[in-house]
């Protein structure tokens, strides 16, 4: 069993409402409870320079938990929030990154906790009005977010002069209807204004043209949701939680072949180890085979590196991975890494918005070619064809939906690249021998 | 952000602007760099990563190659187009471009014009990795126009970019997700919008190309010739795409101060009505009511000796508007050396008491470019979109940044911008006009003055003559007069109250000119009272309403059909009828022609003959011919010098074309492009007597003229609202007790039509529209008129 | 591909307040607040799923056409999105929708006998229909729900961590 630091903390941001009675905890009473809000009205009441708020998340080292782990207090900064004119914060909880399904739980136990993230995030951009894009199949999220959005503008929290500070801040769920692409910040933005979601070029980035060609900063639910408790125990108490540029806690979602899959809240570094631990282990306790570290767009691990590997973006990168999303899928030993692959491509080739001809063609054929080889007809050029072909969507791109594609190629046949041979070669799964 | 910075493109340092993308900086210096989705008049896609190229600013390369379209320029850009890396990023785009494009290029249209097939040259390699099965797409029938053949699409969206951003009509779009994307229309519909040819040339594959050049010819067999379109004001810049004689095509060619890089399909696609069989190719003459073929000589030897035995008083010369400025100079040459002033080009245009106080050179008061930077544009009297339709998207342009566009029409236009839409009928217009002059405290004429007088301005008349002061005062306001006001029983009237808002308002004032050559008409003296150099006469002869009040004896026709391009149809054909002795020189010929003429001379259409159209903005387009015209058909130029001689008339000797046209140009050095009225539009209103309904009838886009009227892929456009019928406001059909369907008598004067009722709420109470220039309608009267109708009990 | 500039706003003459139910375009009209107001369309995927659930679950397209009307919209706009988003069918459904994930983490701990047994039980492939009409089944991609993998979205609920039996029941469920 190895200890983590910090597990005294465990829970103790976007999950501090956890504890709780699980019929209640989303409520604003159960919110209000845990000092929830108090550094809303702080702010109402004493109007404190943005700048020293956003110094504050810089300190803090929080960065975006959506994947690209881009410092979200650097990010506010880029705002012209002095500028004339109407600004938009947009929370983005289209969480659909095979892995990832800690925002759901943010939505459901601690929506008003996101709301409270949203409505600060507002003030220190300078936006008036923010939009939460909740992806549409979370029906249950989406109700819980809507009731507490009814709560806090019931309760005065916002809305227009709120409690007569002169501070406006209006906050709007919008639904999406079932594209991955959507998660893409610019690609939300396409789709609250009503079109498909098509990632837009950059630049202009978003905090100089965003929404409806607005000043917009996009954050993900748990960064936004992170806000209160960053300023409530201060930035430097934050970063304490993890390490120098891995500051924090952060949740993991483990899903995949443990015993115990769920979502954990601990801090940046946690090993690896400890966290199979939480989950209970390897599922009938098979011996781990590989580890995709981040969601299913990163770079796979194998499982005896991942072992040694602690939970942080540093750490993780050294092992040739990303952190991403936190999404901790685990695979056992004697599964066939060319269906998990296929699995993979296909789910690029299915969401690939269809813009940029790298990703639309590619990822189709990509998918096709595995297809190819599991039915037992692939051919011995194919593995350097796969190689070649993610090659060229990675980077190729506007969005990194061509990257995401490639990574997990690219990865799988480094560290699996036996088993794909082989089941070119016998027309069968290495595992099935 | 004037100021200029430096980059460097393959070694070579480009001055740039900042902001300005690599490709345009690239494109300007003449360095090529690969693109499907780049089009410069579209919207930045960024989505084909053809332009790949790689990149470092300030020393720090880019980690990834960066697309050229959507990477703007910045001081230190170093760029490399042909690095191995950009080679390998262009060559990676090229290799999925391909891996599902059917390489038909044996048997594709666009074979050897096709961006794909040279680029593929340049990148693609020669042996394809792709073992899996290629796309196949279901194709759509977009209309008689655009022939499809979509699993050849690319997906790089110009045609459907250029739907929303050009045309203002979103016909095509892409549906679907990923590589299930799919451009089309979704739901099988043809595409109708006036400008929707350009996807043809903005395809950079063969997805969509012209129907009716579809597998006539290959691009390589083709010889290019510059040419003017001549079925609007505007004279866009074409390239005519000639085999053997024959135009097989036509293309736009760039001209920013005019048609930018578009033309309308009218321009596009008019060329096949000069394979139509009923072309004239042979001197004609009827005798004792039989028509028989004879030579030149013959029959102008006998057209020379009746003009000149005519009484040039009893003798009047109709000359179209689009003939050409060589042709309509040597006709009034030739007339009023036979001292005939009675020469007039104004074919649908009824009210002539303005005539004294017409400017000298009505033309558009503002270049076509100067259009498009409006702040406010009323337009009194267009149907826009079908009679000027790349002026109509400069309109558009100006009203999507910003300008308010105010319509005094008597019908509800389809625009695809916003505009504020006054519809009345056209004794309304001359109220909604009154009331417009009567906010800005303009005055005009007595008549005009009566008419302000009484008006009662509403909110949103109140609303257009701020937004004209508004315009005016910063210089950016125009005043536009299209051919429903020409066409308006009152344009007199029309006329002043425009130049009376237009100055109150400090706005300019145009006039949108009927056809590809009327201010052509203007200086060459194809007007009663104008000389060459648009001069006034001191000698006035007698207008299109005069000639044609059935006292002329001796009559020419020149370039148009009298049972289609006149205002009043029924009473010009009857007033032909009566005279003695008729010539018609056309490019073909009809009953019509065959009935009311005695000689028929064959002259050269469009594309046949050298030229010169003045546009709109007064700029001069001279053009040269392309084709041979057929049989023994002439340039009408030359039918005219030579009648010139015949006639011993002086300083006919030309010795080609251009030689006519340098004569009338140095005549018209110091024509003024001068809109200020000569006088006073005064008379007395003619359009509000009487109670019964007003007919509102506007020249369908195809049926302009007589080319326009024999291609055969435009007569299969549909056009909404333009069919032969009678289209009434659901609640005048219900005043006068008729529905949907009825069969009516449509009467005006003593003769009328049989016509389907269709209600239609674009038009006012009061008044019914029924198109002209349609088969059909010849045998009603003028386009804007009384109209009685009656029900037909059994039809 | 984004058009940088205004929605395309297009009068098409029509009286909204014949379109669909009185519920419906109050629901619609909520969503339209919450957008600046030349911006009506950004409502159209709420107005889609609206119009969709009210129909039994699929769209016409004089459906799609109305929600243009109502909104402003070219009929095409409209049509891009809905056949852009997962969510919206085109094409008529069962009484219910059962979407099995297909993604990675349901895969790895068994969603792929989910579908197999409803195939063999049911005798529907993905996308089709029972026969009775019950159900349409359907494999999407990933729930978000992979903690409590294999999920199954039944309408509107998530049920997880499901075997083919506890699957059975709740279609047994469906009326």
């Amino acid at each position: 069993m190895v200890e983590s630091q910090n597990t005294q903390n465990q829970n103790s941001v976007c999950f501090r409402t956890m504890h709780l009675d699980e019929a209640v905890r989303h409520t604003l009473e159960s919110y209000r409870g845990i000092g929830g809000y108090a550094q809303w009205e702080r702010i109402l009441r004493e109007r404190p320079d943005p700048n020293d708020l956003i110094e504050e998340m810089k300190i803090s080292n929080l960065r975006g938990r959506g994947g690209a782990g881009f410092p979200t207090g650097l990010k506010w900064s880029f705002m012209p929030r002095n500028a004339p004119g109407q600004k938009y914060i947009v929370c983005n909880s289209d969480e659909g990154e095979p892995g990832t399904c800690k925002d759901r739980d943010i939505l459901r136990y601690n929506p008003h906790q996101l709301i409270e993230g949203m409505a600060i995030a507002g003030y220190c951009i300078g936006a008036t009005a923010g939009y939460n894009y909740i992806r549409g199949e979370f029906y249950e999220p989406i109700a819980r977010f809507e009731g507490a959005l009814e709560e806090a503008y019931a309760a005065g929290l916002i809305g227009k002069d709120i409690q007569g500070s002169g501070i406006d801040f209006d906050c709007y769920s919008h639904m999406g209807a079932g594209a991955y692409i959507c998660g893409e910040e610019t690609a939300l933005l396409e789709s609250i204004e009503g079109k498909k979601g098509q990632p837009r070029f950059k630049p202009p980035f978003p905090a100089q043209y965003g929404l409806f060609g607005k000043p917009t900063t996009i954050n993900n639910t748990e960064s936004l949701a992170s806000v209160p408790v960053i300023l409530e125990k201060g930035g430097k108490w934050f970063l304490e939680q993890g390490r120098p540029n891995n500051g924090g806690l952060k949740l993991f979602s483990v899903s995949g072949h443990v015993n115990n899959p769920n979502n954990f809240e601990v801090p940046m570094g946690t090993p690896f180890r400890a966290l199979l631990e939480m989950s209970g282990g390897v599922k009938d306790g098979k011996a781990l085979k590989a580890v995709i570290p981040g969601g299913s767009s990163v770079p796979v691990v194998p499982g005896d590196l991942m072992m040694d590997v602690d939970m942080d973006y540093d750490s993780i990168a050294k092992a040739g991975s990303m952190l991403g999303s936190g999404a901790v899928i685990v695979i056992a030993e004697g599964t066939c890494m060319v269906k998990v692959l296929y699995n993979l491509s296909h789910f690029y080739m299915h969401e690939s918005c269809g813009q940029c001809t790298p990703c639309r063609e590619g990822t189709g054929w990509l998918a096709r070619v595995l297809h190819r080889i599991l039915d037992g007809e692939g051919r011995l050029e194919d593995l350097g064809l796969l190689d070649s072909v993610a090659g060229r969507i990675g980077g190729r791109t506007i969005c990194a939906l061509g990257d995401a594609a490639a990574m997990p190629v690219q990865s799988f046949l480094k560290h699996y690249r036996h088993e794909f041979a082989y089941m070119i070669e016998h027309g069968r799964s290495m595992m099935a021998a | 952000m004037t100021d200029k910075l430096n980059i460097e493109i393959d070694g070579r340092v480009c001055e740039a602007a900042p902001g300005e993308m690599i490709i345009a900086v690239a494109d300007r210096e003449g360095i090529s760099i690969p693109r499907f989705c780049y089009h410069k008049k579209l919207s930045i896609a960024a989505n084909c990563r053809m332009c790949l190229v790689e990149a470092e600013q300030g020393g720090r390369p880019f980690p990834k190659p960066v697309p050229a379209c959507a990477t703007p320029v910045g001081d230190g850009l170093k760029v490399w187009t042909r690095s191995p890396k950009a080679i390998e990023a262009q060559r990676g785009t090229m290799e999925f471009l391909l891996i599902n494009h059917p390489l038909d290029c044996p048997i594709c249209d666009q074979g050897g014009e096709c961006e794909l097939q040279d680029v593929a040259m340049g990148y693609g390699g020669d042996v394809s990795r792709f073992a899996e099965r290629k796309r196949v797409v279901k194709d759509e029938d977009l209309g008689p126009l655009i022939a499809t053949e979509m699993t050849r699409c690319i997906h790089c969206t110009r045609c459907v970019r250029f739907g929303a951003e050009v045309a203002g009509v979103r016909e095509l779009g892409a549906t679907g997700r990923g590589e299930e994307m799919r451009i089309g229309t979704f739901i099988a519909q043809t595409v109708e919008h006036e400008l929707s040819g350009n996807v043809i040339d903005l395809c950079p594959v063969g997805a969509l190309t012209s129907k009716p050049y579809r597998f006539t010819a290959r691009p390589w067999e083709l010889t290019m010739h510059d040419s003017i379109a001549p079925h609007d004001g505007l004279g866009s810049n074409i390239r005519l795409h000639v085999r053997r004689n024959q135009v097989m095509r036509i293309h736009p060619r760039d001209n920013e101060a005019v048609n930018e890089t578009w033309i309308s399909d009218r321009d596009r696609f008019s060329y096949a009505g000069l394979y139509s069989e009923d072309r004239l190719t042979k001197p004609m003459l009827k005798q004792d009511g039989s028509w028989r073929e004879v030579e030149w000589t013959d029959a102008l030897t006998l057209v020379a000796e009746r003009l000149k035995a005519a009484d040039a008083a009893d003798t009047g010369w109709l000359m179209a508007p689009n003939a050409t400025l060589e042709e309509l100079y040597l006709a009034a040459r030739v007339a009023r050396g036979l001292g005939c002033a009675n020469i007039d080009h104004r074919l649908r245009q009824q009210d002539f008491r303005g005539d004294a106080a017409d400017p000298l050179l009505p033309w558009l008061g503002v270049t076509a470019s100067e259009l498009e930077r409006q702040q406010a544009i009323l337009l009194i009297g267009s149907d826009i979109r079908h009679e000027q339709p790349l002026l109509a998207h400069r309109i558009r342009k100006a009203a999507l940044a910003g300008a308010q566009v105010v319509c005094v029409n008597p019908i509800k236009l389809e625009l695809n911008h916003p505009a504020t839409q006054l519809m009345g009928s056209p004794a309304q217009m001359l109220s909604d006009l009154a009331a417009i002059a009567k906010v800005l405290g303009a005055r005009g004429s007595s008549a005009a003055n009566d008419l302000i007088g009484a008006a009662e301005p509403t909110d949103a008349q109140t609303a257009a003559a701020a937004a004209l002061r508004e315009a005016g005062g910063q210089g950016g306001g125009v005043v536009l007069l299209g051919a429903l006001a020409i066409a308006h029983p009152d344009f007199t009237l029309v006329k002043g109250l425009a130049h009376a808002i237009a100055a109150a308002a400090e706005c300019r004032i145009g006039y949108l000119p009927a056809a590809a050559n009327s201010l052509g008409a203007y200086l060459a003296g194809a007007h009663p009272d104008r000389l060459p150099g648009a001069k006034p006469s001191e000698t006035k002869g007698g207008a299109v309403a005069e000639i044609l009040d059935g006292t002329s004896k001796t009559l020419v026709l020149w370039g148009f059909e009298p049972d289609r391009d006149l205002i009043d149809t029924a009473a010009g054909m009857e007033a032909i009828g009566k005279a003695d002795f008729v010539v018609a020189c056309s490019a073909f010929r009809s009953a019509a022609l065959d009935e009311m003429a005695d000689v028929l001379l064959p002259i050269s259409a469009f594309a046949e003959t050298s030229g010169t159209f003045v546009n709109a903005n007064g700029t001069w387009q001279r053009f040269q011919g392309a084709v041979a015209p057929p049989g023994e058909a002439r340039p009408g130029w030359k039918v005219l010098r030579v009648l010139g001689n015949l006639l011993d008339l002086e300083g006919f000797e030309y010795r080609d074309g251009a030689e006519v046209q340098a004569e009338l140009a140095a005549l018209c050095t110091d024509s003024p492009l001068d809109n200020a009225p000569r006088g006073d539009f005064d008379a007395s209103p003619a359009s509000a007597s009487g109670s019964g309904l007003m007919r509102v009838g506007t020249i369908p886009i195809y049926a302009a003229d007589p080319l326009v009227r024999r291609s055969t892929p435009l007569q299969q456009m549909p056009m909404p609202r333009c069919e032969l019928a009678v289209y009434l406001h659901p609640q005048q059909a219900a005043a006068d007790s008729l529905g949907p369907g009825d069969i009516v008598y449509a009467q005006q004067g003593h003769q009328g039509a049989r016509l389907r009722v269709i209600l239609d709420d674009h038009v006012p109470m009061g008044c019914a529209r029924i198109s002209g220039a349609l088969a059909g309608s010849e045998s009603l009267g003028p386009l804007v008129g009384p109209v009685s109708l009656e029900r037909v009990k059994n039809p | 591909m984004s058009f940088r500039n205004l929605p395309l706003a297009i009068d098409h003459e029509r009286d909204k307040s014949t379109l669909f139910t009185p519920e419906i375009r109050a629901a619609i009209d909520k969503h339209i607040a919450k957008y600046p107001s030349e911006w009506r369309q950004s409502a159209v995927m709420p107005a889609l799923t609206l119009v969709q659930d009210a129909n039994g679950g699929w769209l016409t397209q004089a459906l799609m056409d109305d929600i243009a009307v109502y909104l402003d919209m070219p009929p095409m706009s409209v049509y891009e999105v809905a056949t852009f988003y997962g969510m919206y069918d085109l094409e008529p459904q069962g009484r219910h929708k059962v979407c099995v994930c297909n993604s990675i983490s349901c895969m790895l701990q068994g969603s792929e006998e989910l579908i197999e047994h409803v195939e063999h039980k049911y005798g529907v492939k993905p996308g089709e229909t029972t026969a009775d009409g019950r159900f349409t089944l359907k494999e999407v991609e990933c729930l978000g729900a992979c903690r409590d993998a294999p999920a199954v979205l039944l309408d509107k609920t998530y049920h997880e961590k499901l075997s083919p039996d506890a699957l059975d029941k709740l279609i047994d469920d469906l009326e």
